[in-house]
This record gives structure tokens, C-alpha cells and sequence, in this order.
């Protein structure tokens, strides 16, 4: 297969990049410019904040013995990432730009270039694998190394994303053994530390990146039954289940520390409340997809798992479409679940599909 | 088969350029010591400032040995600007917008720096330089100006600026000109074309990458970038690699030599070039195809296309060509050069610029064009995909 390796200059995408090269694929890396500073002079120019790595994934590239291009997706990823997360946060929600990237960058804009351009499949270091069964059909597990897991970012690949995508590190059993095979293949890239932050926020702390963005006025702080209980200095400084830094004067009636529970754009509020209310028994999601082959029969509600955090627990629940939506009733209840963040159905170590929560329901007032 | 048609970025090192390289790298002395060994490096050093004021028409002490063209510019550029700046009533530098970056950076960062003012000539629709519009600003800002620098020839589009009536409307005011892409592509006198200052570097013309001079009329005073030894006219400190003035003198002296013979083969290749692929690809359009022109290269449009795609495409067919200028981590931009003129950022995304020399055979024209009509289809392909929303 001719092969695109996505290297971002870490060493995951590295050594999945050497283990397509290995297996006899034709293999070509590519690097993502995903930002762009601000023209000066040179009209129309654009710098980089991605000079080290891509000059890490360069020296690995060449170390491969495979030839290596940066391509510019600056562009679409301002549009679909950036701007997507900043409207998300204007709209009370928590995004994650990692799964907007999968979606619309690396397994859209890269991939549907890449096939133009006449290349088979895209190959990444996520920690997850693809399986196929003899009829054609494409299915995404878990990885082996549950800790690496990764499956839950790649949750919004549809069949034909699978169809043309290659995961070589989810047979790995941990990612120890990934540094000491980069090591090992005179990878300069084997020490090198994982990045946790959003790529596009720098200093890593969103709230203060968002600033910039979305304007901070400042607006009430209630209780579910709608008393003012303070002031906060714009809602996109919340977050749902968030217990510090909300500057409540009085104590709550019962003694007990009062928690985020939603936050509302419209009217600048941000509700407070008990943890008991942060129980969630139901999501429900309009944006949703099914990860390779879809249920049976998904009007009809089927026993699954869900996971609603990139490194979160999963609780056993069911779901079905409704009217729609995919609902998923939980089983066991979350705490402090917030529309935006995507919940993975799983069964076993199977993703199923996945749905950009639009709702939840709180497990005690069942009415939030 | 991989074919090289990227010489305007650099060319094969000249055989002779290298025997002189690896002649003089046997020498052992410092140029500046006072022993027969010092004697002897410093007398190929010399002789090499007298092979290139031979070959580039100029005053033997006129000739600054440098690390190559951005050094150059840099030099003359903030050099020229701090000395006749020096009472803070000289601040304006005049310049165009299609210059290289290695020219176009220090004027900015001393616009950021240093509180100079920069007035871009305007072009003429062909992408050549207003003359006119040049008389203007010199009549307008007149003794506030510091310098004024243009170059010779443009590195992406090959438009030739007539360097003599620039100098001619400057007057006093002492201009520079970035001459990088003009040596050994034209007929060159720094002593005929009125220039304070010219810029050149030895790899675009056969010599290693590394070396480059500066041309300084004996009149300028420019402020030096470097301090230490006081070595080339004071200009520029350092201890003189006399293997490379030496290597770059050879060059120039051969390259400038075989010029017209040179470049009358360059130019039937070139020519056939753009014949054959405008048959094969009538939308294409040759840039600056207006304008006077350097013989050697050719910038072509690709409409649809986005010339990272055609990078690749043609990359992985053998041929290397070029487009625009990258950034430090790879990323290619839509050419300053083809905005400055006027041309969409569509356009100025979707450039190649094929460029012959020395090395160059005539079946790598065939080669080159069936290349890029290959390239071609899968590039529009690929941008209609990209463009799907």
C-alpha cells in the first residue's frame, strides 16, 4: 500500500511511521502545519509555531529513509477546530478539539488529500486498532495497553475513515516499549516528553487563551431554585462539576460545598449546587455517528458502554436512536457530565459510535 | 531519473570552483599573520578580490568578502541606513515589495528598531518598476532619504530592473541592489551602473555555498555588523576564509566567461520549456511573461493547483523545482513575490519555477513537462477535494 504517515515529531508517530515502513508499505511522512502567526512584511506569509517538531519529525523522516513534506492545513483547521472550539465554549459547552481534528483534519482534509494524491491510507500513532471481518466490514478497539488507549479521540471515524486508516502501535503493550523500539531504531524523538495540552493553546490553560476570544461580562451566580448567590466575571471562565474559584459569600444551606452544575450563555448565569446533583443518568446527542458497521436495529435500545473522557471510566448503559438523537441511558450515573464533551459507545473493547452530547439529565431532579 | 531544474535556489559547484576550493584549503596561515605562510594565503586572497573586481567590473578594495547574499544585504542595508541615519534625519529607505526576504527582513526589523520608514516603489502592471513612481518618492522625501535598494534581478519571476536609470533618478542618494540572480545571467558593471553598493552570492552561480561578497564603492562609509579584527576594509571582521574568496573568485570569473554562450542554450531550453508545456496545459500562465526577463527560468501558474501538491507530485516523478518560499518549519506560503505584482493569493499559491543552468540537458525539458502535466491532473484533483466543504 502507498501509506501517508502523519508525523507530528513525537515519537508515537514516529515509530508507527517505521513500523508501516517495516511491514512493506511505501511510506511517505507528512507533517500538519496546523497554525499560523500573523503576516508581517511579507504580505500574505505565514509563519510557524511547529518549527522544533516539524524539524523532529524531519530528522525521523530521514532516519526512515522515507521522504518527508510539511503540508499547510492552517486554514481549515482555524475553521474547524479553532473557531468550532471558541464557539462551543460562547455556547456553555466543552469541546474537544482533538476529536474535531480527527473528524475533519487528519481522517478528512489529510486523508481525502492524501487518496487524490494517490496514496492508499493514512497511518497515525494513535494507541488503537483496526480490524477487519471477511465481508469488508471495518471495526475500531481498543488498544492493548488500556493506559495509551486512545480509541475514545477516534470515536468519530466512520467505516469508510477506517476503511483507509492504520494504527501500528495498538498491538503495543505499553508505551515503554514504543520509546525503547524508537531507541532502539535511533529515533532522536525516544526521549522525548508526550504532550497533554491542545496543541493550539500554548501556555495550556484554555480559560485565559479564551479571553481573547470571547468577551467576559459579568453575570449572576444562582441556585437551582434561581437565588442569587454572587457574581462571576464571564461564564467562559466555568466549568460543569468545577468546586473552586467561585466566590460564593454565603455557605450553602446544608454546609456542603456547592459545585457547577450548568452553565447558561443566554442569560450570563451560571447555576451552583450540591455534587449529588451533578449525577447525570441520561445523555442524548443529534451529531451522532456509528464507528464502522451500525446496530442492527439502533431504534431499538441495545446494551452497551460509555465513556464521556479521553481517559475516563466507562459505565455500562443502553442506547438507541430516538426522534433523532442517540439516547443513552446510564446504568450508573456520571458526575458532572457537560454538553459539547462526545460520548464513545463501546461494546467490549469495540467502538460502536459516538454523539456530541447536546443534554443530560440529572439522576436526582431528573429535570436539569 | 531525478532532474535538477532548481538552480535559481543553487547550482552544481564548477569543477574549476572546486579544484580552487581544495588548492587553497592545502594552504596553511592566517591571511593576517606576518610570516611567509600568512604571506602566501593572504596573496590568494588577494588574488581572488582581483579576480572578481575583474570579472563583476569594479575596484579591487571595493570588493567585501562575506558568507553569501543575506549577510550582503543585511550588511549594506543596516549599514548604509545607520551611517547616513546618524542624526536621525535620513530615515527613509526606498525599496519594492517583490525583493527577497533577505532584504526585505532588515529593512523591517529596522523600521521595528530603528524608526526607519519604508516607501515601496509601486509596479507597473508587467511587475517591472515604475520608474516614474521612483522619481516621485525621491522628489517627495528628497534628503530624508537614507538608501534606496532594488534588486537586479527577482529571484522568482526573473523581471530585470534597469539598475542604471534607477541610479540615474537617485541621484546622491546612494543606492544598493541585491545582484544575486543578475551575475553571470547579465552583462554586469558595478563601475558602469552607478550602484553604492551590490549584493552577491557564489552558489547561485557555481561556486559553494558559504561565500558571497559585497561590492562598497570607495566613497560609502556603511557602519559594519560585525567588530573584531577590523578585517575587510573594517567592514567585516573575521578571519578571511581565502578557500572560499578563492573558490567564489573561480567561479565568477568562469561562470561570467561562459555567460553569453551559457546563457543563449539556457534560454533556447527555457523557451522550448514554456512552448511545449502551454500545448500541453493551455491554462497555464508564464508570470512576468511581460516583462524583460532573465533567460533561465521560468515562473508558471498552475491554476487550481496549490504547489505544495505539485511539490510532492513532481518530487516523487524525480524532478525538483520550486515555488515561492518556505517558512523555517516547511510551510509554503502563496509568493510575496506574485501578491507584490498583483496576482491573487490563489495564483501566488499555485506557482512553480522551473530554472535551467549549467548542468542542465535538453531531454530535461521533455522530461520536466511530462512531468508536470502528469502532476497537473492529480493536483487539481486533489485542491477540488480540498476545497469541498
Amino acid at each position: 500500500m502507498r501509506v501517508l504517515a502523519a508525523m507530528s515529531g513525537g515519537v508515537d508517530s514516529a515509530v508507527a511511521a517505521a513500523r508501516a515502513v517495516e511491514a512493506g508499505h511505501e511510506v511517505v511522512g507528512v507533517h500538519l502545519a496546523l497554525s499560523r502567526m500573523p503576516g508581517t512584511l511579507r504580505t500574505g506569509s505565514r509563519g510557524c509555531c511547529t518549527i522544533e517538531d516539524s524539524m523532529d519529525a524531519q530528522r525521523a523522516a530521514t532516519k526512515l529513509g522515507i521522504p518527508y513534506y510539511v503540508w499547510d492545513f492552517s486554514e481549515r483547521f482555524k475553521l474547524d477546530v479553532v473557531d468550532d472550539f471558541v464557539a462551543e465554549y460562547q455556547a456553555g459547552r466543552t469541546p474537544n478539539p482533538c476529536m474535531r481534528c480527527n473528524e475533519r483534519i487528519k481522517f478528512a482534509a489529510l486523508l481525502e488529500r492524501g487518496l487524490a494524491l494517490g496514496f492508499d491510507a493514512v497511518c497515525t500513532g494513535h494507541y488503537a486498532s483496526v480490524t477487519a471481518d471477511d465481508e469488508g466490514n471495518f471495526e475500531l478497539h481498543r488498544s492493548l495497553e488500556m493506559a495509551k488507549d486512545q480509541s475514545y479521540v477516534l470515536g468519530v471515524l466512520t467505516q469508510q475513515q477506517l476503511a483507509h486508516s492504520m494504527f501500528p502501535l495498538g498491538a503495543t503493550a505499553s508505551k515503554d516499549l514504543v520509546r525503547a523500539e524508537a531507541d532502539a531504531r535511533g529515533l532522536s524523538v525516544a526521549n522525548k516528553p508526550d504532550s497533554y495540552d491542545i496543541c493550539f493553546i500554548p501556555e495550556g490553560d484554555t480559560r485565559e487563551w479564551l479571553r481573547d476570544f470571547v468577551p467576559s461580562d459579568a453575570g449572576k451566580i444562582v441556585d437551582q431554585e434561581g437565588n442569587e448567590l454572587g457574581e462571576h466575571d464571564g461564564h467562559v471562565g466555568f466549568t460543569i462539576g468545577q468546586r473552586k474559584g467561585l466566590r460564593i459569600g454565603r455557605p450553602a444551606k446544608d454546609g456542603k460545598p456547592r459545585y457547577v452544575l450548568e452553565i447558561r450563555p443566554k442569560t450570563n448565569e451560571v447555576v451552583v449546587g450540591p455534587e449529588v446533583a451533578l449525577q447525570i443518568d441520561q445523555l442524548a446527542g443529534s451529531r451522532y455517528s456509528w464507528c464502522g458497521k451500525a446496530p442492527e436495529n439502533p431504534s431499538e435500545f441495545f446494551d452497551c458502554q460509555v465513556q464521556v473522557r479521553a481517559h475516563g471510566d466507562t459505565v455500562p448503559a443502553s442506547a438507541a436512536i430516538v426522534d433523532g438523537e442517540l439516547v443513552i441511558n446510564l446504568k450508573e450515573p456520571f458526575y458532572g457530565v457537560a454538553p459539547g464533551q462526545t460520548a464513545v459507545l463501546y461494546v467490549g473493547t469495540r467502538v460502536l459510535g459516538q454523539t456530541t452530547i447536546d443534554r443530560t439529565r440529572s439522576a436526582v431532579s431528573a429535570s436539569v | 531519473m531525478k532532474v535538477f531544474l532548481d538552480h535559481a535556489s543553487t547550482t552544481p559547484v564548477l569543477q574549476a570552483s572546486l579544484d580552487a576550493l581544495v588548492a587553497a584549503l592545502s594552504e596553511v596561515g592566517n591571511p593576517q599573520s606576518v610570516h611567509s605562510h600568512g604571506q602566501s594565503t593572504r596573496a590568494l586572497l588577494e588574488d581572488a578580490r582581483d579576480e572578481l573586481a575583474l570579472a563583476v567590473d569594479c575596484n579591487r578594495s571595493e570588493v567585501i568578502f562575506t558568507s553569501g547574499g543575506t549577510e550582503s544585504n543585511n550588511q549594506a542595508i543596516k549599514g548604509i541606513f545607520w551611517e547616513r541615519n546618524k542624526e536621525a534625519s535620513r530615515p527613509v529607505i526606498i525599496s519594492s515589495s517583490i525583493e527577497h526576504h533577505a532584504l526585505l527582513d532588515p529593512i523591517e526589523w529596522l523600521c521595528k528598531h530603528e524608526g526607519a520608514q519604508l516607501e515601496l516603489v509601486r509596479l507597473k502592471v508587467n511587475g517591472e518598476i515604475d520608474l516614474e513612481d521612483l522619481e516621485r518618492l525621491v522628489q517627495e522625501f528628497g534628503d530624508r532619504i537614507a538608501l534606496i535598494s532594488l534588486m537586479w534581478v527577482n529571484n522568482e519571476v526573473g523581471i530585470i530592473t534597469d539598475i542604471t536609470a534607477v541610479t540615474k533618478i537617485a541621484g546622491s542618494i546612494p543606492v544598493h541592489s541585491d545582484a544575486v540572480q543578475a551575475l553571470s545571467h547579465l552583462p554586469l558593471s558595478f563601475k558602469d551602473s552607478g550602484l553604492a553598493a551590490m549584493s552577491i552570492s557564489g552558489h547561485k552561480i557555481g561556486a559553494p555555498i558559504g561565500v558571497g561578497a559585497l561590492i562598497v564603492a570607495r566613497s560609502l562609509k556603511p557602519e559594519s555588523l560585525l567588530h573584531g579584527g577590523g578585517q575587510e576594509r573594517g567592514l567585516r571582521s573575521g578571519t578571511m576564509s581565502y578557500p572560499l574568496a578563492k573558490a567564489l573568485s573561480t567561479a565568477v570569473r568562469v561562470s561570467v566567461a561562459e555567460m553569453p554562450k551559457r546563457q543563449a542554450a539556457l534560454k533556447k531550453l527555457r523557451d522550448e520549456f514554456e512552448q511545449r508545456l502551454l500545448e500541453r496545459i493551455p491554462e497555464a500562465k508564464i508570470s512576468a511573461g511581460d516583462a524583460p526577463r532573465v533567460e533561465h527560468s521560468s515562473n508558471v501558474i498552475l491554476p487550481g493547483t496549490k504547489s505544495d501538491s505539485m511539490l510532492f507530485l513532481l518530487d516523487e516523478q524525480g524532478l525538483s523545482v520550486s515555488a515561492g518560499s518556505a517558512c523555517q518549519a516547511g510551510v509554503l506560503g502563496p509568493s510575496h513575490v506574485l501578491m507584490g505584482m498583483g496576482y491573487s493569493e490563489a495564483d501566488a499559491t499555485a506557482c512553480l519555477r522551473v530554472s535551467f543552468g549549467h548542468s542542465s540537458k535538453p531531454e530535461d525539458v521533455s522530461f520536466a513537462v511530462q512531468a508536470i502535466a502528469n502532476a497537473y491532473t492529480k493536483a487539481l484533483k486533489a485542491q477540488a477535494v480540498a476545497s469541498r466543504t
